[in-house]
C-alpha cells in the first residue's frame, strides 16, 4: 500500500557542486508543490484518518505510519485552497523535519504526487511581496521548472505559525 | 556494541557513592551505629579498588586517603560528629567530580582530605605523623618495626565464590601484599571426576605470613567474603606474647553465622546476586518493542474473532496470554523504588537546611514503593522544586517556631503509597502553612483576580501554579524567583498526574501528586462519538449507565443525573467534539472519577476494552489538552485517549463562559 521511494541517491538536500537540488514535487488544487526531497520517508496511499476534534483544520487528523501516530497537515489550509474530498490520486508524503528543535514525523497531504527532480538553484527566485494570495514568509522561493512555477513552501516556518497561534490560543 | 569500561564505573561509583551518602546521612541522626559506618566503610573500600581498576588513579588515591581517615572512626579512634559527616558529604562530593571529570579537580582535594585528617585524629593522633594501621601495613619495609609477628590464615571460599567471579589468586596475592606468605593447598574436598563440577570449590588454603600487620588487615582481604567462608587466623605461636590483642578475640573468627560483619553486607551480596545491570535504552527498546507486540496481537484476535479456523483461534489465545505476560514482566522490570529518589532529597534537606539556619528533620516513607523507571528519573525535578518550597518558605526559622510553640526542629516527610491504578506522593511540612492573604494580595496584583472576588482558599492555592508567581518577599538562592509550581505543575501533567496542595496556617502545607504507575500503557475503555473512537482509560472508569431518556433530547438547562441517589453531572461529548453524524438512539453514559469530582460523559456506544500503548501527541496537538495521547487500534486505525481531568476542566470553562453569555444576555 505505500510506495517507497526507491532511491538511495536521495542523500542530500542541496548539491553544492552543481547548484542543483533535489526535491519531490507534488501538486495541490492546480499549483505545484515543491518538498526537498531529503525530508521526505515514505509516500503513502489514503490511509484511513482519525479526526482530532476541536484542532485546527491545518491538523486535524491522525494517521498510523508503521506504528507510529503521526499528525496529517493540509497545507491547502495555509494557503486557503479549497479542500475536496481525497480520491484515487490522494496521497500522504510522510516528512521527517525539525520542528522547534525537535525531530518531528510528519505526513503532507497531496492531491497528487507529480516527480523527483532537480531544482536549479539559479532558478529559484524570492517570492514577490505583491502579486500573489499567500503570505509571502510562507514561501521560500518561486522556481521555474519545465516552464512551470514551482512553489517552494517554507514548511519550518508554516508549522512555527501555527504552533504560534495555538500557544496564543490557549492562553 | 559493549559499554565504555570508565562507563561502567561511573555507573558503579555513582552507586556506591550514593550507599555512601546514605550511610553518611544516616549517621549524622545516629552518631552510635557501627553497622552505618561499616556500610559507608565497605563503600569507599570497594569505590578504590575498581577505581584503580578502571584506571581512575585520582579517584583511588584520594579514596585511599579519604577510607583511611575514616578507618580510624571505623575503629573508635574518632567520635562521629556532624563536622565529621559534613567534611565526609564534601569529600564524597569531591570523588563525584573526580569520577566524572578526571584531571580536572585533583588540586581541590587536598583542604578536604586535610580538615578530614585534622578531625579524625583527635588526642592521640595529635602528631599527625601517625599512619592508620592500614597505611602501616602496606609498606612491607615496616614489618621489623612493630615486632616479627605473623599469622596462620586457613580459609576456604563460599561454595558459590567461583561462580559469583571471586578470583582465589587476587586473594592470595593480597595476601602477599602484606608480607611473606607461605601457602599451601589443601585439597580434602576435591570430589572424583565425575562428579566434578567445574566452578565448584574444592581447595583450601593454608597460608602462613610472616609479618607483623594488624589481624584487621587479614580480614580485609576477605571483606566480601566473610559471610559464607571458612575463616580461620590465628597469630603464629612464638610470637604471639608480642601481640596481646588478638588472643582475646576468638580464634575462629569467622565462620558463616559467627562473622561480625554486619547483616547489612550480606544483604548487599545477595543482592549483587541476584540482580543484574542493564542499560535503560535497551529496557526502553523492550517496552517499545511489546507495545508494538501488544498492537499486533489486538490485530491477531481481531483477526482470529472473525475467522471460523480454530486452530488460528488458539494461537491467537496463545499468544494474546503470552503477550500480556511479557507486558507485565517488561512493565515489571521497568519498576523502580522511589526510594532511590528520595535518597537524593535527604542531601537536599540536609543542606538546604544548614544553608538556611533552619533545623529540619526529614522523614521517609514507603520508600519501596515501585514506580515506572521513566517515571522516577522525571519525577526527580519537580520533587526537588516542591521539597525546596517546604523548606524555604515553608519553614519557619528556629526562632520563629519557638515563639509559635512549636517544636524547634521542623519536619518535612515524604511518603509514597500505592492506591489502586496510582501511586500518590506527598511532601508534607509542619511549617507555617501558605499564606491566603499574600497569595490572594499578590494575584490581585498581577490582575489574575478581582478585588472583590470571593474565593475560598482551595481555589486561591491554585494561583500558585501560575507562571511567574512567587510570593516570597525576598529573593533567595533557592526559591523565590517566580519560577517553579508552574514548572512542576506542567511536569506532573506530562506525566498524566495530577497535583493538589493543602494547607493549613500555623500546621504547615501538603502537596499530593498523583500519578499513574506507568507511562507506556493503559487499559482502556473504547467508547464511539459520531465516527470517532476514542479510549477513556479504565483506572477513571467507575461505572456505565444508559442515559435516561428524558435526558437524551439535552433541552434542559441542567445536565445532571441521579446516580442512586447521588447527584452527577454529565457532559455530552458530542457536542464538545461537534459531531455532526446522527446520534444513536440508545446513548450511554460512562462514569469516570476525576479527583475528587465524578463526571458522566455521553457517548454513542461503548466498544469495549483495550490494551492501549500510549503514544504522545506531536506539538500540533498535544496544546488541544482534552487528549493525553493516541493509540492505535487492533484494526491499524488510531484512536484518541481521553484526558478525563482536562475534559472536565475545559467542560467546566465552557460552561462559566455559556453562563457568563446567558448572563450577558439577561442583562
Amino acid at each position: 500500500m505505500s510506495e517507497t521511494l526507491a532511491e538511495p541517491e536521495i542523500d542530500s538536500e542541496t548539491d553544492t557542486q552543481t547548484g542543483t537540488r533535489r526535491a519531490l514535487t507534488l501538486a495541490l488544487q492546480g499549483e505545484v508543490f515543491a518538498i526537498d526531497a531529503g525530508t521526505v520517508r515514505e509516500i503513502l496511499d489514503m490511509p484511513p484518518v482519525t479526526q482530532v476534534p476541536n484542532a485546527s483544520p491545518f491538523a486535524n487528523g491522525l494517521i498510523n505510519v508503521r506504528g507510529r501516530v503521526v499528525p496529517l497537515v493540509d497545507l491547502r489550509v495555509t494557503f486557503g485552497m479549497e479542500r475536496r474530498p481525497p480520491d484515487e490520486d490522494t496521497r500522504i508524503i510522510v516528512i521527517e523535519t525539525l520542528l522547534e528543535g525537535e525531530e518531528n514525523i510528519l505526513g503532507i497531504l497531496a492531491d497528487k504526487v507529480l516527480d523527483v527532480c532537480d531544482l536549479e538553484d539559479v532558478s529559484i527566485e524570492e517570492a514577490p511581496q505583491v502579486g500573489m494570495r499567500w503570505r509571502p514568509e510562507f514561501l521560500l522561493g518561486i522556481a521555474r521548472y519545465n516552464g512551470d512555477f514551482v512553489i517552494l513552501p517554507n514548511i519550518a516556518r508554516i508549522f512555527a505559525e501555527h504552533l504560534g497561534t495555538l500557544v496564543t490560543e490557549s492562553r | 556494541m559493549s559499554p565504555d569500561p570508565a562507563d561502567t564505573f561511573r555507573q558503579e561509583a555513582r552507586d556506591l557513592l550514593e550507599a555512601l551518602e546514605q550511610a553518611l546521612l544516616d549517621l549524622s541522626q545516629d552518631h552510635g551505629n557501627r553497622d552505618l559506618v561499616d556500610s559507608a566503610f565497605r563503600a569507599l573500600h570497594t569505590l578504590k579498588g575498581s577505581g584503580s581498576m578502571f584506571g581512575f588513579d585520582e579517584v583511588a588515591d584520594f579514596v585511599h586517603e579519604f577510607e583511611t581517615a575514616f578507618d580510624r572512626v571505623r575503629k573508635g579512634l574518632a567520635p562521629i560528629s556532624e563536622e565529621l559527616v559534613r567534611i565526609a558529604l564534601n569529600a564524597k562530593d569531591h570523588v563525584q567530580l573526580l569520577a566524572l571529570e578526571p584531571g580536572e579537580h585533583a588540586a581541590a582535594g587536598t583542604p578536604i582530605l586535610n580538615e578530614l585528617r585534622a578531625l579524625v585524629s583527635d588526642g592521640r593522633g595529635a602528631d599527625g605523623e601517625e599512619q592508620s594501621p592500614e597505611a602501616a601495613s602496606q609498606e612491607e619495609s615496616d614489618a621489623s618495626a612493630i615486632d616479627a609477628a605473623g599469622w596462620r590464615v586457613r580459609f576456604k571460599l563460599p561454595a558459590d565464590a567461583i561462580e559469583m567471579g571471586t578470583n582465589p589468586m587476587l586473594l592470595l596475592d593480597e595476601l602477599r601484599e602484606l608480607g611473606p606468605c607461605e601457602i599451601v593447598a589443601s585439597g580434602e574436598d576435591v570430589t572424583a571426576l565425575d562428579e566434578h563440577d567445574p566452578l565448584g570449590r574444592y581447595l583450601g588454603w593454608d597460608v602462613t605470613l610472616r609479618a607483623a600487620v594488624p589481624q584487621d588487615a587479614i580480614e580485609d582481604v576477605f571483606l566480601f567474603l566473610r559471610e559464607d567462608m571458612e575463616l580461620s587466623i590465628e597469630p603464629l605461636a612464638p610470637e604471639t606474647d608480642a601481640e596481646p590483642e588478638p588472643a582475646d578475640t576468638p580464634a575462629e573468627v569467622a565462620t558463616a553465622d559467627a562473622a561480625g560483619a554486619p547483616r547489612a553486607a550480606s544483604a548487599a551480596n545477595a543482592k549483587a546476586g541476584a540482580s543484574l545491570r542493564v542499560a535503560a535504552e535497551r529496557l526502553d527498546e523492550l517496552m517499545d518493542c511489546v507495545g508494538e507486540l501488544v498492537i499486533a496481537q489486538a490485530r491477531l484476535s481481531q483477526i482470529a474473532a472473525g475467522s471460523q479456523d480454530v486452530g488460528l483461534t488458539g494461537v491467537a489465545e496463545d499468544i494474546e496470554r503470552l503477550a500480556a505476560t511479557l507486558r507485565d514482566t517488561t512493565m515489571g522490570v521497568r519498576m523502580v523504588p522511589i526510594g532511590s529518589l528520595f535518597g537524593r532529597f535527604r542531601r537536599l534537606v540536609h543542606d538546604l537546611a544548614s544553608d538556611l539556619d533552619k533545623k529540619v528533620e526529614f522523614v521517609t516513607t514507603g520508600e519501596e514503593t515501585e514506580l515506572d523507571k521513566t517515571m522516577v528519573e522525571r519525577l526527580a525535578d519537580p520533587l526537588v522544586h516542591i521539597i525546596r518550597n517546604a523548606v524555604d518558605h515553608g519553614m519557619e526559622t528556629p526562632e520563629a517556631r519557638r515563639a509559635a510553640g512549636k517544636a524547634e526542629c521542623g519536619k518535612v516527610q515524604i511518603t509514597a503509597v500505592h492506591s489502586g491504578a496510582e501511586v500518590a506522593i506527598s511532601v508534607s511540612d509542619d511549617g507555617a502553612g501558605l499564606d491566603s492573604a499574600r497569595i490572594r494580595a499578590k494575584a490581585e496584583e498581577n490582575g489574575l483576580i478581582a478585588p472583590d472576588a470571593k474565593l475560598t482558599d482551595h481555589e486561591l492555592f491554585q494561583y500558585i501554579f501560575h507562571p511567574g508567581f512567587s510570593t516570597a518577599q525576598e529573593i533567595t538562592s533557592v526559591s523565590g524567583r517566580g519560577v517553579g509550581m508552574d514548572v512542576v505543575k506542567r511536569a506532573i501533567e506530562g506525566l498524566r498526574g495530577t497535583i493538589e496542595l493543602t494547607s493549613k496556617p500555623g500546621e504547615g502545607t501538603k502537596a499530593t501528586l498523583r500519578l499513574p504507575l506507568t507511562l507506556a500503557i493503559v487499559e482502556g475503555m473504547l467508547v464511539r462519538v459520531g465516527d470517532g473512537r476514542y479510549a477513556i482509560p479504565l483506572s477513571a472508569v467507575e461505572e456505565c449507565l444508559e442515559l435516561p431518556a428524558s435526558e437524551v433530547a439535552g433541552t434542559s438547562g441542567r445536565n445532571f443525573l441521579d446516580v442512586r441517589g447521588t447527584l452527577v453531572p454529565y457532559l455530552r461529548l458530542r457536542d464538545m467534539f461537534g459531531t455532526q453524524t446522527p446520534a444513536d438512539l440508545h446513548q450511554k453514559v460512562v462514569i469516570v472519577g476525576s479527583g475528587e469530582q465524578r463526571v458522566g460523559l455521553v457517548v454513542d456506544q461503548i466498544i469495549g476494552n483495550a490494551q492501549t500503548v500510549i503514544k504522545s501527541l506531536s506539538r500540533l496537538h498535544s496544546s488541544i489538552g482534552t487528549f493525553s495521547g493516541a493509540t492505535i487500534m487492533g484494526d491499524g486505525e488510531v484512536a484518541l485517549i481521553l484526558d478525563v481531568a482536562q475534559l472536565v476542566s475545559s467542560a467546566e470553562q465552557q460552561q462559566r463562559r455559556a453562563a457568563g453569555r446567558h448572563l450577558e444576555l439577561a442583562a
